[in-house]
């Protein structure tokens, strides 16, 4: 892949999604072969929303790359505090790093960042928009489960505010991927999503039970219903809760169904499914260090 | 011109644009950022009777002619519109307006949450769909309520 910047998983075709993931698979197997390559790159870490696994994992991707990072902090200790605009607070960082990986709570903020700088920009989640390398990783983690040709997954739980949600429905369009899509009426996709994937060919198939698509899956991707996105504090009450995958629920699934969750989690996945087989959402968490190895490989 | 047009005064130069529909006019102004400011002498009809559209405005702006880059982005709108180039009381040309690929500054994103509704130094730009427009930043579709989201001047 050569992209300036990585903005959407809209703009990656399979050979990026898959040269990305071959590098993965090769750090993954001996990270020395990467070790010191970034000697001196400096990569600048914005996130100007809350952020554990993406920051943290940037940040040791980078190190272990033999690079170094620069952190904005949080948003109340850096200049957004006084009113600065994002335009501003990212040409000015420009100057003190090779690369950007931009969190921010707006949609379309990192496309915005993207005028306004040469260095490559990296959307590490814009709102309830796009989160582009969360896909990567997930991508990843498809393919070693399961494959990604001839997948069925199941997407379920906020696909309204679901940003890796709207971000892998789009990379998926690239496989023989057969894509089901579960969540309360209140908290389907989004109608630009739906338009992109119909424009892509792909079927959208809706439903409001798990069950009704459980048993011909082969993975489970488990999304949080996210509080903080709701305008409206009722709105999310009704639907809190909505979907619990417990042991009970995986007894009508297949033996071989792959159970993933971008994490956090809150309790939309029962603990007694962390020591079945099914599980996978630790080792999903623990690719995005190669994944996003390689993504930067690739981008610096 | 005809009995229809001559309901608002004829203009000596300057643009007429014909076959808006009916009730539509001020957003034609709104979308063109006339509002009066600049002292153009502004003629508007509001729902006089039309063959082809059953009602329809016409807005007669004077001592101004609008380019074709101008008048496309009406298209949203009033994509029947006809637009009059007129000098000393003459039409010198006459032409339709055509579908821009982008939009740029003239619409508002409908997303609360979208960028470019921030106090950030950009104008909002959409692609033009078949049946719609979308936010190039958050990606966000307005279809049938795109006059509802017009920039006010």
């Amino acid at each position: 892949m050569r992209h300036d910047h990585l903005i959407s998983a809209k703009q990656l075709s399979r050979g990026d999604i898959e040269s990305v993931l071959d590098r993965a698979a090769e750090i993954a197997a001996d990270p020395d072969t990467v070790a010191g390559a970034h000697a001196g790159t400096v990569l600048g870490l914005l996130f100007f929303e809350p952020s554990t696994r993406t920051r943290m994992s940037f940040d040791a991707a980078m190190k272990r790359l033999g690079g170094e990072t620069i952190d904005m902090g949080s948003v109340d200790s850096s200049s957004v505090k006084k009113g600065e605009s994002l335009a501003d607070t990212v040409r000015v960082i420009e100057g003190y790093a090779d690369a950007l990986v931009l969190r921010h709570p707006s949609e379309g903020s990192a496309k915005l960042a993207s005028e306004f700088v040469d260095v490559p920009v990296v959307n590490a989640g814009d709102g309830a928009g796009q989160h582009p390398t969360q896909t990567l990783l997930d991508l990843y983690t498809i393919r070693e489960n399961a494959g990604l040709d001839d997948l069925s997954i199941g997407i379920v739980g906020d696909l309204k505010y679901g940003r890796t949600v709207h971000s892998l429905a789009h990379a998926l369009t690239n496989f023989d991927a057969e894509q089901h899509f579960i969540s309360p009426e209140s908290l389907r996709l989004p109608r630009g999503v739906r338009y992109d994937l119909r424009s892509a060919g792909t079927t959208v198939r809706e439903h409001t039970d798990i069950e009704d698509a459980l048993g011909n899956l082969d993975v489970l991707y488990v999304t949080r219903i996210q509080r903080e996105r709701f305008p409206d504090e009722n709105e999310y009450r009704q639907v809190a809760g909505e979907y619990q995958v417990d042991s009970t629920l995986l007894e009508s699934a297949g033996c071989d169904l792959t159970v993933m969750h971008p994490l956090p989690r809150v309790d939309e996945i029962a603990p007694d499914v962390d020591e079945t087989d099914h599980a996978t959402y630790f080792e999903q968490a623990h690719n995005g260090i190669p994944v996003r190895m390689a993504l930067l490989d690739q981008i610096l | 011109m005809t009995d229809t047009e001559l309901r608002v005064s004829k203009i000596e130069n300057g643009t007429v644009i014909d076959h808006v529909p009916g009730g539509q006019a001020l957003n034609v102004l709104a979308i063109l950022g006339i509002d009066g400011a600049a002292g153009e002498v502004v003629s508007v009809g509001m729902n006089v009777p039309s063959d082809r559209l059953g009602q329809k405005d016409i807005v007669k702006i004077e001592g101004r002619e609008l380019s074709q880059a101008e008048v496309d982005v009406l298209s949203l709108i009033a994509p029947e519109a006809t637009i009059n180039i007129v000098r000393a009381f003459d039409v010198i040309e006459k032409h339709h307006v055509t579908r821009p690929e982008t939009v740029h500054g003239v619409l508002t994103c409908p997303n609360a949450n979208c960028i470019t509704t921030e106090n950030e130094p950009v104008e909002s730009r959409f692609d033009v769909l078949e049946d719609g427009v979308r936010c190039a930043y958050c990606g966000t579709i307005l279809g049938e309520s795109i006059a509802t989201h017009i920039r006010s001047t």
